[in-house]
């Protein structure tokens, strides 16, 4: 980082009895940054942010905000606030009432209240006759404008987001990641989002943290993250990928059991006497028995084909497990199922990860 | 099908409706009849007058009501700010513990309410559990607090804990636990949170729970019979008395009359005001 982070972890432990869910953590996130941490539940990323918002208190370490020390501040002085997967809207008040809460506690005068409520109405695209709506005649997406709207009325320092929207049917979750990354752009704050959805992060982040029992795997931006992964938890983590166990001799020759290798074919990170895994991405192999040379060749028969919308996917059995490729619609293979084919891929477009099979 | 069933459900009802129709309007509707009749008549065939009602202002029975109504606001105040904490305990806090304290105070129910108020009579007496414990170690006496208002909404306290306690740990754990974490996170204090958020959201539980325990302090003669001495006479006890003693049922049935009247217009405003089916656990 070049900047100072705006929130700095120093070591952060939290620890329930015997159990350690969070193994020191240390992180910067800057100012203005959409920072999203995925991880699969019980990685630990509920409990941090229920550390960061101040709803429990850290073992060990600490968490700086600017230039104040925050982790032993309760969560209602702390300038930041989040938004709870269940939204946690106040059910007896109106949407208005809602929105001018935070501003209430504040003892801010009514009609600055409301004019900043509208202002926010405004900026959610919802229409100011909301004001008085009540939230139980809200629908689910309306639910997350205003409790979006509440939060920003709080103008925290940084916005934490519970995975508010994982409740959300597929398509207004799609649109409301959008609007989501639009709405940090508009408002300049510091997000930091939560998900076990690495496509939700994918689209809205600018870092992605990927988290495992209770530490960082990697943080890096999403593009990194996909194609170079420092492991096979995150590679696997981040979609569909095909890992192939390599070694590479003490002459640097590289070898695999399940991969015809090109001689001559180097690998920049593999060094001689070491092995890892090489990954390809499903998109990245090509058919070989057209012709056309490649640095790695694997052949298998064709198991199953799976139409995902835009891309088709194929399962080829090999004698060493199931390889996944993928293919634009138009760019469909013309091997049937049951038929022998000869898988190519290059170099370039793999990713060696230094990790025993 | 399902409008067989509906039908079936309503016919057999019926009868068991009826009855309790009759057993709960009857007698209801006799009391009302009688309020209206001459004094100390003890038939319905006569012209109907209202001078029983007039006794209640001339008579000074108004003080009874006013006495009984007052001792029961003063019961169900303290009784909302004594059983909250406890309430909030059973509802968040206890987990299984709530159960055997629930057990414990419905446990208290089995004992007859006047047994356990002369138990509180024989506590506080003169020469009682605690006054003649303290003389005979001391050598120093004092009256006891008996035979007073304060006396009697303690009693009133203690009998309908309850009607309170249940409702309002029903009332709060309806209030989520995530709407006081956020409203916390908005910058709210614990009180602003209790007033703003746990309070309005508890709001069933404490009406429902406010309303029982008023209604029936209103209309209990026990505590100011037996812990009061009938330092004052609740409005209760002068139905009583006008139905034995006084043998005079139209004043008997006029007090009662306006007791009703008055408690029932507060219940159904009470209830107007509360969502019911959420308390029941049905979908708001």
């Amino acid at each position: 980082m070049d900047s100072p982070g705006l929130l700095r972890l120093r070591g952060v432990v939290k620890r329930f009895g015997n159990f350690t869910a969070l193994k020191g953590i240390d992180l910067d996130i800057a100012e203005g940054e959409f920072f999203t941490i995925v991880g699969p539940s019980g990685s630990g990323k509920s409990t941090m942010i229920r550390l960061l918002v101040g709803m429990d208190e850290v073992t060990e370490g600490e968490i700086w905000l600017r230039d104040k020390r925050i982790d032993q501040t309760p969560a209602n002085l702390r300038p930041t606030c989040m938004v709870f997967q269940s939204l946690a809207l106040f059910p007896h008040m109106t949407v208005g009432q809602n929105i001018e809460f935070p501003m209430k506690i504040r003892k801010e005068a009514p009609a600055k209240r409301r004019a900043r409520a509208e202002e926010l109405l405004d900026l959610l695209r919802l229409p100011r006759r909301y004001y008085d709506k009540r939230i139980s005649q809200c629908s689910g997406g309306e639910r997350q404008r205003v409790a979006l709207a509440r939060a920003l009325a709080f103008d925290p320092e940084i916005l934490f987001f519970d995975e508010p929207l994982s409740a959300l049917d597929y398509r207004l979750r799609k649109t409301l990641e959008k609007e989501l990354k639009d709405l940090h752009t508009r408002t300049g704050k510091t997000f930091v989002y939560i998900t076990h959805s690495l496509e939700e992060a994918m689209v809205m982040s600018d870092r992605i943290a990927i988290m495992k029992d209770g530490q960082f795997e990697q943080i890096a931006v999403a593009d990194q993250i996909y194609s170079a992964p420092v492991s096979r938890f995150v590679a696997e983590f981040m979609g569909e990928v095909n890992l192939f166990p390599l070694r590479a001799g003490a002459d640097g020759r590289i070898e695999s059991p399940t991969l015809s290798v090109r001689p001559g074919v180097a690998l920049s990170d593999l060094a001689p006497g070491h092995d890892g895994l090489l990954m390809v991405r499903p998109e990245y192999l090509r058919l070989a028995d057209s012709g056309g040379s490649f640095d790695f060749t694997l052949s298998g028969v064709v198991h199953g084909e799976y139409a995902l919308g835009s891309r088709i996917q194929y399962e080829i059995k090999t004698e060493n497990g199931m390889v996944t490729v993928e293919k634009l619609r138009e760019e469909r293979l013309s091997a049937a199922e049951g038929q022998k084919v000869t898988l190519g891929f290059n170099a370039a477009n793999t990713h060696f990860i230094g990790e025993a099979a | 099908m399902n409008r067989l069933d509906g039908k079936l459900g309503f016919l057999s009802a019926l009868p068991l409706a009826l009855v309790l129709l009759l057993s709960f309007l009857a007698p209801l509707v006799v009391v009302a009849l009688f309020s209206i009749m001459p004094p100390k008549v003890f038939s319905l065939a006569n012209m109907p007058d209202f001078s029983a009602y007039s006794l209640f202002f001339s008579q000074g029975y108004y003080k009874s009501l006013l006495w009984s109504l007052g001792m029961a606001l003063c019961a169900t105040v303290i009784l909302v700010v004594l059983c909250w904490p406890l309430a909030y305990a059973m509802a968040k806090v206890f987990g299984r513990f709530s159960l055997i304290l629930t057990v414990a105070v419905v446990m208290s129910l089995f004992v007859s309410e006047n047994i356990r108020l002369f138990g509180w009579v024989l506590t506080l007496m003169k020469g009682g559990l605690i006054e003649g414990h303290l003389r005979s170690w001391t050598g120093v006496g004092f009256e006891g607090p008996l035979y007073s208002v304060p006396i009697i909404i303690f009693g009133l306290v203690y009998v309908y804990l309850p009607f309170m306690l249940f409702p309002l740990a029903q009332g709060i754990s309806m209030v989520p636990d995530d709407t006081r974490q956020a409203a916390y996170d908005l910058g709210a204090s614990r009180w602003q949170v209790l007033w703003q958020i746990e309070v309005p959201l508890a709001a069933p539980g404490i009406v429902v729970g406010s309303l029982l325990s008023f209604v029936l302090a209103a209309g209990a003669l026990a505590e100011s019979k037996i812990l009061g001495g009938q330092a004052v006479i609740a409005i209760a006890d002068d139905v009583e008395t006008a139905f034995t003693f006084g043998q005079n049922w139209p004043l008997g049935s006029a007090l009662s009359m306006i007791l009703i009247v008055i408690i029932g217009g507060l219940a159904l405003f009470g209830v107007s005001k509360v969502d019911l089916d959420a308390i029941m656990g049905r979908k708001r």
